[in-house]
């Protein structure tokens, strides 16, 4: 738990970001107070208290006066959209950069883009087989 | 109540002609946990004791709760110091000894001291001399909690408990700041297991504040670098380094400065791993023989 080289505080934000994302934590659904997240990630309680007053400025959360902090509605939405826009440069730029070190072509990433898009879409047995680099793939 | 805010200005203290402290400055902000690092000999108990009012400073101040502790009867009847050596009476059984911090102190929690005392499976009727270390250290532990005093500081307590006593004493300690909010200082050389704890960190070298901030903060100035040796280098050029490590072609280098992502992200597009540096590391490259 928060290995990651950020402050504490920030991976803690992310995390529950990451939450509310998937679904794991609903729009609606109560969040773990300041105090029960320190205890349980045994974490400085002013650590935990930045990081949901962060996620509260955002209008990921918001407090409930004597009740507790919840998920805002719409939060999912307004994540979803943000973290779209962030993933081209944030996540397959990099990617990106690291082929043409390789010299894999565009068409080859096409391929295999699509290739695990069909795999996906056609069977739920190939989560590992979409893993695995074209070389190693048998047939 | 929240607890003392604690501050040292230009602290100095002199042993004859040792030097235990020299021109200490920091801030300690009232109603956290907070850690005081530094190795055997920098001056950690010295500066405990002038912040319990035990001993005056040869120049220089310090400052509980804004004024001077020493001989101040408020200040220092609010902070308890617990020392590892244990500052009870060592003929005299663990019932005595709790009965008679609740007759000397104003803040102590008879009940809360009973219920610790069973957490850490002491015996009451053993004699404070008969305990082993793991067990003085819990009563170390029991004192400073049952006591909630709004300066409460811990020196060294948690080094004689065995690997499950300590993480019972943290959730302990967690537990209770959080639920009666007050300044605590654990002072320590081994603070891996606590980094995540705590609030800020004074560390101490050889009588000065090396360092003195959030550690949160200390955590975003730390990484490590490792991969090429020349793609490393060129990442970590003008940037303070504490430490490097050449494992054949690859270099492993430690840096501890103000980061800019931009920086960061051009050495990962170079091959270059980041890395985050443990408190525990930072202090041991900091306070190491080599960069003295």
């Amino acid at each position: 738990m928060f290995e990651g080289r950020e402050p504490i505080y920030v991976q803690i934000a992310e995390q529950v970001r990451a939450e509310v994302l998937s679904g794991v934590l609903g729009e609606e659904e109560q969040v773990m107070s300041t105090t029960q997240y320190a205890t349980t990630y045994r974490i400085n309680p002013a650590t935990a208290a930045k990081a949901f007053a962060e996620l509260v400025d955002e209008g990921v959360l918001y407090k409930r006066r004597g009740v507790g902090m919840f998920v805002a509605a719409g939060a999912r939405g307004r994540l979803l959209a943000e973290h779209r826009a962030r993933f081209f440069t944030e996540v397959l730029d990099p990617v990106l950069a690291q082929a043409a070190v390789l010299g894999i072509t565009a068409d080859q990433l096409a391929r295999h883009i699509r290739g695990s898009a069909a795999d996906s879409s056609a069977a739920d047995s190939s989560t590992t087989d979409s893993a695995t680099e074209p070389e190693g793939d048998a047939r | 109540m929240s607890g003392y805010p604690v501050a040292a200005r230009d602290l100095t203290v002199r042993f004859g002609a040792t030097t235990a402290l020299d021109g200490a400055t920091f801030d300690l902000p009232a109603g956290g946990l907070h850690g005081l690092l530094g190795r055997n000999g920098s001056g950690k108990t010295t500066l405990l004791s002038t912040l319990a009012g035990l001993r005056t400073p040869s120049s220089g101040s310090v400052l509980v709760d804004g004024v001077d502790p020493f001989e101040n009867a408020r200040v220092m009847g609010g902070t308890g110091l617990v020392r590892e050596s244990g500052d009870l009476l060592s003929d005299a059984s663990v019932r005595s000894n709790l009965r008679l911090l609740g007759d000397i102190r104003s803040t102590w929690h008879a009940d809360r001291a009973d219920e610790l005392v069973d957490l850490f499976r002491l015996d009451r009727r053993k004699a404070v001399s008969a305990l082993s270390r793991g067990q003085r250290s819990a009563l170390g532990a029991v004192v400073g909690l049952a006591s909630r005093a709004p300066l409460t500081i811990l020196d060294e307590v948690y080094l004689g408990m065995d690997a499950p006593t300590r993480q019972l004493f943290y959730d302990l300690l967690l537990a209770d700041v959080i639920e009666h909010p007050r300044t605590v200082i654990l002072s320590s050389h081994l603070i891996g297991e606590i980094e995540h704890l705590l609030e800020r960190v004074v560390i101490l070298h050889a009588g000065r504040v090396l360092l003195s901030d959030e550690v949160d903060a200390l955590r975003a100035k730390g990484v490590t670098l490792t991969g090429a040796a020349s793609a490393v280098a060129a990442a970590v050029d003008g940037l303070t380094v504490v430490a490097t490590r050449d494992l054949g072609a690859t270099r492993q280098v430690t840096v501890f400065d103000d980061l800019d992502d931009a920086r960061l992200a051009r050495a990962r597009s170079a091959g270059v791993d980041l890395g985050a540096v443990p408190l525990q590391d930072l202090f041991i490259h900091l306070t190491g023989e080599e960069s003295r």
